[in-house]
């Protein structure tokens, strides 16, 4: 049962897609300047990576390597469609604002990354839950961002004005630029700063050294 | 059979795509009334949300009841029955050579490039007439055209609401469009003045102690572009090539 746990809560902090990774970025830079649009990203997301995990291990044994990429991107691709389809019939305010961006989970590098090297080698359910816990991983960090981008941004959370901004007679002066999309690369960045910060593990090493200057006496 | 044989590699490919599109499609089919109903009730929110008519708590469809659909034909001002406007796709009609005419780039200020013949409008009536009349709005504005509606008080020249359903503006910046204090803005502002149109969007703040505050808005700060955008499709759409000759028209009750 531990392993079930470890494969669902690794990828939050210590194997997270986004921080560590480095994948799916291009959505945590679009979706996440409110919470309630990040969370239904975030939902999406987890339910296609989780179930096209589950297809494509479920029928991992037939599929011959020559069009395994092909193959798996079919999968994600009408499992993307569905979602998109069932957000427009029961959410419809929220998928105009997610727009083109359900969509563009066919190309989101989790997925794809997670069927490749987890979900061709292990069992059905296991490839589940590690869809499962690389949408929780993507997840944590999308609704980090976007609470911050939101109160920031626009003075509200989840929806709800806490802030008074100004343009609304308020004391507070929204910051714009956590509107704009460069602002999740900041602060991605401190994220995964603060990540390293606490788990040391995951600082790269260096790929070269630098030595001290050599003194003008030293060279021949 | 070898999972790399040539056969078995055809027989997958072909398994998976029919099943993919199986489901896909059936998805597709099964949730589209839905979908359409959505996509109604959204622009009946906005239409009712633009005339300042929408109640928190009331279904949007009984809310909706008060107001007729009517059709205009845009070069005669009148209304026309020539289509019936619950079918009519007007999006569709402003691309189609045939139901539409394309404008002059001194008469496009709006850059909308083709203006469909006819147009809906939606008309509030009470006991003692008409009580306000929603026009449908377009226009370009920094990245995008924005669909909106404004709406007319039984004046026909006080501005009695504004609204963008659909639009891809900078968010915190022209995408302040959708801020309600900003549309209120709008509301009780003069459009004509006798017989010209004198509605103005202006860069900054109004003044109200000048002359004319009663016809110009605030421009969205940071949103020039916008805003330049904003002011010419509504100055189109309530010139003489938008719908002027109809609201002539509603005056004197030759509509």
């Amino acid at each position: 049962m531990s392993k079930t746990k470890d494969i669902l809560l690794e990828p939050i902090a210590s194997n997270n897609p986004i921080a560590l990774q480095i994948l799916g970025i291009c959505s945590a830079l679009a979706v996440t300047t409110s919470m309630k649009v990040a969370f239904v990203m975030c939902l999406a997301l987890t339910i296609v990576s989780a179930f096209s995990n589950l297809f494509v291990s479920l029928i991992r044994h037939h599929i011959p390597n020559s069009i395994r990429i092909i193959v798996q991107m079919t999968i994600i691709a009408s499992m993307v469609i569905m979602v998109d389809q069932v957000l427009k019939a029961v959410a419809y305010d929220i998928s105009k604002q997610l727009s083109v961006f359900v969509g563009l989970i066919i190309t989101n590098c989790i997925v794809m990354g997670r069927c490749e090297a987890f979900a061709m080698k292990n069992p059905p359910l296991p490839s589940f839950y590690d869809g499962i816990g690389n949408g929780l991983g993507y997840s944590v960090i999308l609704m980090l961002l976007a609470f911050i981008r939101e109160l920031f941004g626009a003075g509200k959370i989840w929806g709800v004005q806490v802030l008074p901004v100004s343009t609304e007679g308020g004391w507070y002066i929204a910051n714009g630029m956590m509107l704009m999309p460069p602002s999740a690369f900041f602060l991605i960045g401190l994220f995964i700063w603060a990540l390293r910060v606490w788990k040391t593990e995951q600082v790269e090493k260096p790929d070269f050294k630098i030595t001290a200057n050599s003194r003008k006496s030293e060279v021949a | 059979m070898a999972n790399e044989s040539v056969s078995k590699t055809f027989t997958v490919a072909l398994t998976l795509c029919i099943v993919c599109a199986v489901v896909v499609s059936s998805a597709a089919v099964f949730l589209r009334p839905a979908q359409e109903a959505n996509k109604l009730l959204d622009l009946k929110t906005n239409i009712l949300a633009s005339a300042g008519l929408l109640e928190e708590g009331v279904d949007v469809e009984t809310q909706f009841e008060k107001i007729s659909v009517k059709l205009v034909d845009m070069d005669t001002g009148r209304y026309t029955d020539a289509i019936d406007p619950a079918i009519y796709d007007q999006r569709k009609a402003s691309a189609d050579p045939a139901l539409s005419v394309a404008l002059s780039a001194d008469d496009d200020i709006a850059k909308i490039k083709r203006r469909a013949n006819y147009s809906k409008v939606y008309v509030v009536e009470n006991e003692l007439g008409l009580e306000k009349v929603i026009l449908p709005i377009k226009g370009y504005g920094l990245w995008s055209t924005l669909y909106g509606f404004i709406a007319l008080e039984s004046d026909l020249k006080t501005v009695a609401g504004i609204g963008f359903y659909e639009h891809t503006e900078t968010p915190g910046l022209g995408g302040e469009v959708d801020n309600p204090k900003w549309k209120s803005s709008w509301i009780g502002k003069q459009a004509y003045s006798g017989d010209s149109y004198v509605l103005k969007v202006i860069k900054g703040k109004v003044d109200p102690a000048r002359g004319g505050a009663e016809s110009k808005i605030d421009g969205l700060a940071g949103a020039t572009l916008t805003t330049k955008g904003v002011d010419n499709l509504v100055r189109y759409w309530l010139g003489n090539q938008g719908f002027k000759p109809f609201i002539e028209n509603l005056k004197t009750g030759e509509a």
